[in-house]
C-alpha cells in the first residue's frame, strides 16, 4: 500500500527540474554582476594609483587623476544627506508614529511611493525648473544636492518607516500605558531599536546617490572643472558625470581609462555598503527581543 | 489628586457606566465599587467585557478612536473623565499589567526607572545612588531582588516569563501608584510562575488595591478577595470571593462557575 506510483515519479520529475531552472535563474543574476566586477578590476585595476586618485585630470581629460571629481561625489552626496535624512527621518516618524490613518495621510503615502518611480531626468529637469532657476541657486552644488535629496527622500522614508514598524507594538503600548507621550516613547524606545535599519536605508542611499548622473549634469556638476569647489553655490565635478564625458564626450582618451573611474566610483559604492552591512550586524546584535 | 480629599473607602467606583466600541455595546450601566486595599478578580466569558471594564478604568479604551463612554469612573474619589484631568497622572496613579509580560527592550535597571524617569524626576538624570536605591526597593517590594542583583544591567527580554511579569509590576512601584489593573497577568505563565505571580499580589494587597481580570477560575478564588461575576456586558455578582464560589446568589454565576459555559 506504500508503494511509489507513476505520479509520484512525475511529481518527482517536475520537481527536479524546476529546482535545477531556479537554480540556474539565480546563477544567470549573478554571473553580470560577477563579470562587472572582473572586467574592472582586470581592466580598470592596473590604472588606480595614489596619484590618480589625487591628481587633477589633464590634457583634455586623457591623462592624469580624478581628484576634484571624487571630491565633488562626496560634497554632492553629502549634502544630499543632510537635506534629504532630516526630512525623511522627520516624515517617517510623522507617517508611523503620529499619523491617523486618514485621506491626507493615505495620498502622501501615494505620492511618496509616485515619487519613487519618477525617472532620474525628469527630476533633473524639475531641478533645473525649481532650483537653477526659480530659486536662483544657479547651476551648483545646493541645486544638485536638492535634486538628488528630492530623488532619495522616498527611499530615506520608506527605508525609515519600515524599521521603525519592525518595532513592537507592544513596546509602544507599554510606555503609553506608563504615561509617557508619544515624543518620550519614540526618542526612548522607536528610535534606539529602529536606528540600525534606519542607517542601513540611508547608506544604501548614499551609494544609489554616488552613482546618479542625470539629476546632476544640468544642475550643478560640470564636465571639466580642474578646482575643488569653496562652497555649496560653486559647480563640481562627479564621478558619475566624469566618467560619462571620458566614455562619449572625450577623444583620444587611453581604453583603460573609463575602467579605472568605474572602479574607483563602484569601490565607494561598495564600501559603503560595507560599512552599512557592518554597522547593522553590529547593531543588531545588540538588541534582543 | 495628590492628596484625596473627600475620604472614600472605595478606591474605584463607576457609575452607570456604558461603552460602546462603534455600534457595538460593550458595557451596560454598570456601577462597581471596589475596596481599597483589597484585591478584586473579576470573572466571566469571553467577550463580557471584564477587560473592557479593566480597561476603561484606566482610559486606555479611548485610544481606538471609535469608543465612546458614558456614565462616570471615579478613582480614589476623583471622576478620571473629568475634562480637567491630565491622561498623563491618570496613567501614573493607575498602573497596569498586561497578559503577555512586555518590558522593554532595555536594561532590568532601565525598565525600573523607566516611569520613574518620565514622571518623577521630568527627564532629569537621577544620582547614580538615589536611582539604585529606587531599583532596589522596588524589585525588592517584587520579590525579584534576589535572582536579578547581579545582572540588572542586562537586557530585561531576556529574563524568564515569570520574572518578567514581575518586573512589569516592579516598574510600576516607584511612582506610587494608588491601584494596580491587571488583565489575565497570568495566562501567559506556567502553574509555578503563576504561583509565584499570585504570592506577590498577596504581598502587595494593603498597599495598593488591586483589580485582576482572570479567565482561571481557580486563581480568582485562590488570589482574590472579591470577586465581580460578568455576563454579557453587565455585572451579574459583586461579593466576597469565598462566599460566591460556595454559594452564589445568582444562577448565572453558579453555572458559569460549575464551569458549564465559558
Amino acid at each position: 500500500m506504500f508503494e511509489r506510483t507513476e505520479l509520484n515519479a512525475r511529481n518527482d520529475r517536475t520537481q527536479a527540474l524546476v529546482k535545477v531552472l531556479f537554480g540556474v535563474m539565480t546563477v544567470l543574476l549573478a554571473l553580470p554582476v560577477l563579470i562587472i566586477l572582473g572586467m574592472l578590476v582586470v581592466r580598470g585595476g592596473p590604472m588606480i594609483s595614489w596619484e590618480f586618485l589625487t591628481a587633477d585630470p589633464t590634457n583634455g581629460m586623457t591623462e592624469g587623476g580624478i581628484y576634484p571629481a571624487l571630491v565633488g561625489t562626496i560634497w554632492l552626496v553629502s549634502v544630499a544627506l543632510l537635506i534629504s535624512v532630516p526630512i525623511g527621518i522627520a516624515a517617517a516618524l510623522y507617517l508611523s508614529e503620529y499619523a491617523r490613518d486618514t485621506w491626507m495621510t493615505r495620498a502622501i503615502n501615494l505620492a511618496i511611493i509616485n515619487l519613487a518611480g519618477v525617472p532620474s531626468i525628469v527630476h533633473a529637469l524639475f531641478g533645473v525648473g525649481a532650483f537653477v532657476l526659480f530659486f536662483k541657486f544657479g547651476t551648483s552644488i545646493l541645486a544638485a544636492s536638492l535634486t538628488l535629496a528630492i530623488m532619495t527622500l522616498p527611499v530615506v522614508i520608506v527605508a525609515t518607516r519600515e524599521s521603525l514598524q519592525a518595532v513592537p507594538h507592544e513596546f509602544r503600548e507599554a510606555c503609553w500605558n506608563m504615561g509617557a507621550t508619544r515624543w518620550q516613547t519614540i526618542r526612548r524606545i522607536v528610535l534606539p531599536n529602529s536606528i540600525s535599519g534606519i542607517l542601513t536605508g540611508v547608506i544604501l542611499e548614499v551609494s544609489r546617490t554616488a552613482g546618479e548622473t542625470a539629476p546632476i549634469m544640468f544642475t550643478g556638476a560640470a564636465m571639466f572643472l580642474p578646482f575643488l569647489p569653496q562652497s555649496v553655490m560653486d559647480q563640481t565635478m562627479a564621478l558619475s558625470l566624469h566618467l560619462f564625458a571620458i566614455s562619449t564626450q572625450v577623444t583620444d582618451v587611453p581604453e583603460e581609462l573609463p575602467y579605472g573611474v568605474a572602479l574607483v566610483l563602484i569601490g565607494l559604492v561598495l564600501a559603503l555598503n560595507a560599512v552599512s552591512i557592518g554597522f547593522r550586524t553590529w547593531l543588531r546584535g545588540r538588541k534582543k527581543w | 489628586m495628590d492628596s484625596p480629599t473627600t475620604a472614600t473607602q472605595f478606591a474605584i467606583e463607576t457609575r452607570k457606566l456604558n461603552l460602546w466600541y462603534g455600534s457595538f455595546q460593550a458595557l451596560f450601566d454598570v456601577d462597581l465599587q471596589v475596596k481599597q486595599g483589597i484585591i478584586t478578580s473579576m470573572i466571566g466569558p469571553s467577550g463580557c467585557g471584564k477587560s473592557t471594564l479593566l480597561r476603561s478604568v484606566n482610559r486606555i479604551t479611548e485610544r481606538l478612536g471609535y469608543v465612546r463612554t458614558t456614565g462616570s469612573i471615579e478613582v480614589m474619589g476623583r471622576d478620571v473623565y473629568a475634562p480637567e484631568v491630565e491622561i498623563v497622572q491618570v496613567r501614573k496613579r493607575i498602573g497596569m499589567v498586561f497578559q503577555r509580560p512586555n518590558p522593554l527592550p532595555i536594561s532590568i535597571r532601565d525598565n525600573v526607572i523607566f516611569a520613574h524617569r518620565l514622571h518623577a524626576s521630568a527627564g532629569r538624570r537621577l544620582p547614580k545612588r538615589e536611582r539604585d536605591e529606587i531599583v532596589e526597593k522596588a524589585l525588592r517590594r517584587v520579590l525579584l531582588w534576589d535572582s536579578v542583583k547581579d545582572r540588572l544591567g542586562r537586557q530585561a527580554t531576556a529574563l524568564s516569563l515569570e520574572e518578567q511579569q514581575k518586573l512589569c509590576i516592579a516598574r510600576l512601584l516607584p511612582v506610587q501608584p494608588d491601584v494596580l489593573l491587571m488583565d489575565e497577568p497570568c495566562s501567559a505563565l506556567d502553574p509555578k510562575a503563576t504561583e509565584a505571580v499570585e504570592e506577590l499580589l498577596w504581598e502587595l494587597r494593603g498597599d495598593f488595591t488591586i483589580l485582576i481580570v482572570t479567565h482561571n477560575m481557580a486563581q480568582a478564588r485562590r488570589a482574590s478577595e472579591e470577586c465581580v461575576f460578568m455576563l454579557m456586558g453587565k455585572i451579574v455578582e459583586h461579593g466576597d470571593t469565598a462566599e460566591m464560589f460556595v454559594t452564589p446568589r445568582f444562577e448565572e454565576t453558579a453555572h458559569y462557575i460549575e464551569g458549564r459555559y465559558g
